[in-house]
């Protein structure tokens, strides 16, 4: 453990004095906070030269960004436990025996939900709901189910108070799934994000079409493109946080980003940015990545200690890691710019190849960089389109065309990202608002997915243009949550915070309604 | 073969069932009051009222006559068609059935089919033909929308390749008809029959405009007349509020039906027995 300054020791006590003071924090964000201050002081990690100017600056020059991981990770940041497991043969550390019917069943998760960590302290997957339920769907009557499921749902919006935090159906339809979602466009709650993980021809049109119709009232669930995530990352695999594709019983050690705009930056033109700019970030981050997981799997203890790993509802040789990025649209833009070139992201063929050579090069470098405990895919990280934070200005969420240049029409749309979706198996999305009308005409959308699907797209969410909830980047607000907390009302949730703070500096409003 | 195309909509939600590409035909044969796109009844005659209201210069006199339009430096302020006498606009295009599928074809598979409307695209018959059997080709269905003054039993081989028809009843009483449309409906009610008999009755739309015609009276009359007819093949009927958008200023001035008026509407509807009823 390296020395560190007492001035720093003595600005961290100040930031711990504010936070106990805090009047709009909550006693939960209180703690985060505090123990994030705590972490702030570690310097443990072996980081690689040339990282501190490239992460520590501000958000319009910074290279590379941690997401708010803090400085000795005490566990991987997401966490994906085989509940199917739990429910089997039960936790012997949380003393409970298999549940022998659906109340048991609903109850004995939300005693796990409670302790399963992550970055957010939430738990960012809460299970295949659908699997999970559906052989306790003959221990009540259809009505009685509904109830529970019901209190079910409303307990976790009322607990997990982050909305990075998601739940997966399909692509088969069940009477589970299908009551998740008639409950779920009844209560239009921020939490759980939910995925229907759908593949034409496997999930029957009408279990779609519920999905369409819930999506219009509550802005999830989203369409996972099922044949391409199981052809990626095996049937064993699951939508998290945002939409984060990771493998079941296990889960991504760590997430780094890089700003491919601020990367431009640097660079003196095309040439400069592909030969010298962007490998030097690459490796850089990578590196540093792997400084992160090396401390993660042999000094922090979590995989030797941690009851979920210690009887098997995750497993570290399930882990990987998501080398994730933003702003390619800001990146392109402006090496054409650089290069006295015209042309725009998302409009112009000539942009969107530049995208497209930037793609394959990242793709060579991460093909070709192993880590030795990202077993589970193929010892390589999996790129991610990350879909940035509240403060980020003029950073457009990974390969996404910016809000308010989307291309008239949704076709041209969706022609330009079917030439980048392919290359994210850890995730990554595009969002659309719906027109009301669509209300009546939910196939208008399943047409939209079926097709998209068929074109290599991984990953589409809809809401309606009038909806509460809505989504913001990945995940979910309810624009009165944010309406109360504009106006200094303390909120329940920790993602409202974060959703006005994108939708004042990421316009998220302000999105093409389809 | 060619024909005037107003304009085509990549993706609609509201032209029939699922994702369709919509194809506007330029030109109407009836004069309905409360029309929403009147710019489409017309055909333009180079008279070039529009080029100098214009304010970006995308509309310019051709050197051999006729009128420019410069697509991309088109703002769609409309000024142009609000400004036109003869209910025509710029913007249209006259294509060929295979430049028409051209435009579809990029939408493939986001789309599950294609639909006409206008104007009146029935005034095209053979253009349809040779353009649905393009689209069909590729696996997609293909819908009319249409005023039902032109018989479509005239048409066999369009019917051949055609899965259905979006049919206007814009009042059942023919004198109350010519009031709204300046025209009878006999020929409409024959359509109504013959396509309900052939399975090609898709949908047909009332536009509700209280003050212009007796909504209630009609529905109940076009219920009772259309209802032997779900025997043979179920339909929808499509009750649609009028509103003023777009609509000429001469006409603007009608009521917008409130949604208590058309839920009792659709109610006579489900007297009678239909099942399939939309508000819109």
């Amino acid at each position: 453990m390296r020395d560190i300054s007492m001035e720093r020791v003595e600005e961290t006590r100040k930031n711990i004095l504010s936070i106990i003071k805090s009047p709009s924090l909550t006693h939960e964000q209180k703690l985060t906070n505090l123990a994030n201050q705590a972490d702030s002081l570690m310097e443990v990690l072996d980081l690689p030269e040339g990282l501190d100017e490239l992460l520590n600056q501000s958000i319009d020059t910074k290279c590379i960004c941690d997401l708010a991981e803090g400085h000795a990770p005490v566990r991987p940041r997401y966490i994906v436990p085989d509940y199917a497991k739990f429910m089997k043969e039960g936790c012997s550390f949380l003393q409970l025996a298999p549940p022998t019917d659906l109340s048991e069943a609903l109850n004995h998760l939300l005693i796990f939900y409670k302790h399963v960590p992550s970055v957010t302290n939430y738990p960012v997957y809460v299970g295949q709901l659908d699997e999970l339920l559906e052989p306790f769907m003959d221990t009540v009557d259809e009505a009685t189910a509904k109830k529970l499921i019901r209190m079910f749902m409303v307990h976790m919006d009322r607990t997990i108070l982050d909305s990075f935090s998601h739940a997966n159906i399909g692509p088969e339809a069940t009477r589970a799934g299908r009551i998740l979602l008639e409950v779920e466009a009844e209560l239009e709650h921020a939490v759980p994000n939910i995925t229907l993980k759908y593949e034409e021809g496997v999930t029957d049109d009408d279990f779609a079409l519920e999905a369409v119709r819930c999506a219009l009232h509550s802005a999830k669930p989203s369409f996972a493109n099922h044949r391409m995530f199981s052809g990626e990352l095996t049937e064993r695999y699951v939508i998290a946080s945002c939409y984060n594709g990771l493998p079941l019983g296990g889960g991504s050690y760590t997430l780094c980003r890089l700003v491919l705009g601020n990367i431009a930056k640097r660079a003196s033109g095309i040439a400069d940015f592909k030969e010298n700019q962007l490998p030097y970030v690459l490796d850089i981050m990578a590196r540093y990545m792997d400084a992160r997981i090396r401390f993660e799997v042999e000094e922090s203890g979590f995989f030797e200690n941690h009851f979920l790993a210690k009887e098997g509802f995750i497993r570290r040789d399930r882990f990987s890691a998501m080398f994730g990025l933003v702003g390619l649209a800001e990146c392109v833009n402006l090496l054409l710019e650089k290069e006295g070139m015209t042309g725009r992201f998302g409009h112009d063929e000539k942009a969107n190849d530049l995208g497209v050579e930037i793609m394959d090069q990242i793709k060579a470098f991460n093909d070709h960089h192993e880590n030795p405990y990202c077993e589970v895919t193929g010892g390589h990280f999996l790129l991610h389109a990350q879909v940035g934070l509240a403060e980020d200005e003029n950073v457009s969420p990974g390969t996404r065309i910016p809000i308010g240049e989307e291309p008239e029409e949704l076709i041209d749309q969706l022609m330009v990202l079917n030439r980048f979706h392919k290359y994210f198996p850890s995730g990554t999305g595009d969002i659309f608002p719906i027109d009301l009308t669509v209300h009546r005409n939910p196939e208008f959308v399943l047409d939209i997915v079926k097709g998209a699907f068929r074109k290599d797209l991984r990953y589409l969410s809809f809401y309606s243009s009038d909806s509460d909830v809505i989504r913001v980047t990945g995940y979910l607000v309810k624009r009165s949550e944010m309406e109360k907390l504009d106006a200094g009302m303390a909120v329940l949730q920790n993602t409202t915070g974060l959703g006005l703070g994108a939708s004042k500096n990421g316009h998220i409003l302000e999105r093409k309604v389809r | 073969m060619k024909a005037v195309v107003n304009r085509i909509i990549p993706f609609s939600s509201v032209d029939g069932p699922g994702n369709r590409t919509a194809v506007f035909f330029q030109g109407c044969n009836i004069d309905c009051k409360y029309c929403h796109n009147p710019e489409t009844r017309g055909i333009c005659r180079n008279c070039g009222a529009c080029v100098d209201v214009c304010p970006t210069g995308a509309l310019s006199y051709r050197e051999e006559g006729g009128i420019c339009y410069d697509g991309t430096a088109c703002v769609q302020c409309d000024a142009c068609i609000h400004v036109c006498p003869h209910d025509s606009s710029p913007r249209t295009q006259e294509m060929t059935p295979e430049e028409v599928y051209e435009r579809v074809k990029r939408q493939i598979p986001f789309i599950r089919g294609i639909s006409v409307s206008g104007g009146e695209c029935m005034l095209q018959p053979d253009f349809l033909k040779q353009l649905f059997s393009l689209v069909r080709a590729d696996g997609l269905t293909t819908l009319i929308d249409s005023n039902g003054t032109i018989p479509f039993w005239e048409y066999p081989g369009l019917m051949e390749v055609t899965d259905g028809v979006m049919l206007d009843i814009k009042a059942f009483d023919a004198a109350e008809h010519r009031n709204v449309t300046g025209v009878s409906n006999e020929t409409i009610l024959a359509n109504a029959v013959y396509l309900a008999k052939h399975a090609k009755l898709y949908e047909v739309r009332v536009v509700v405009v209280p003050g212009l015609y007796d909504a209630e009276r009609s529905v109940k009359e076009m219920g009772a007349f259309l209802v032997p007819y779900r025997k043979t093949h179920d339909f929808r009927i499509k009750l649609i509020a009028f509103r003023p958008m777009g609509v000429r200023k001469q006409y603007a001035g009608y009521r917008v039906p409130d949604a208590a008026y058309l839920n009792r509407l659709a109610e006579l509807l489900r007297d009678l027995g239909f099942r399939d009823i939309m508000i819109t």
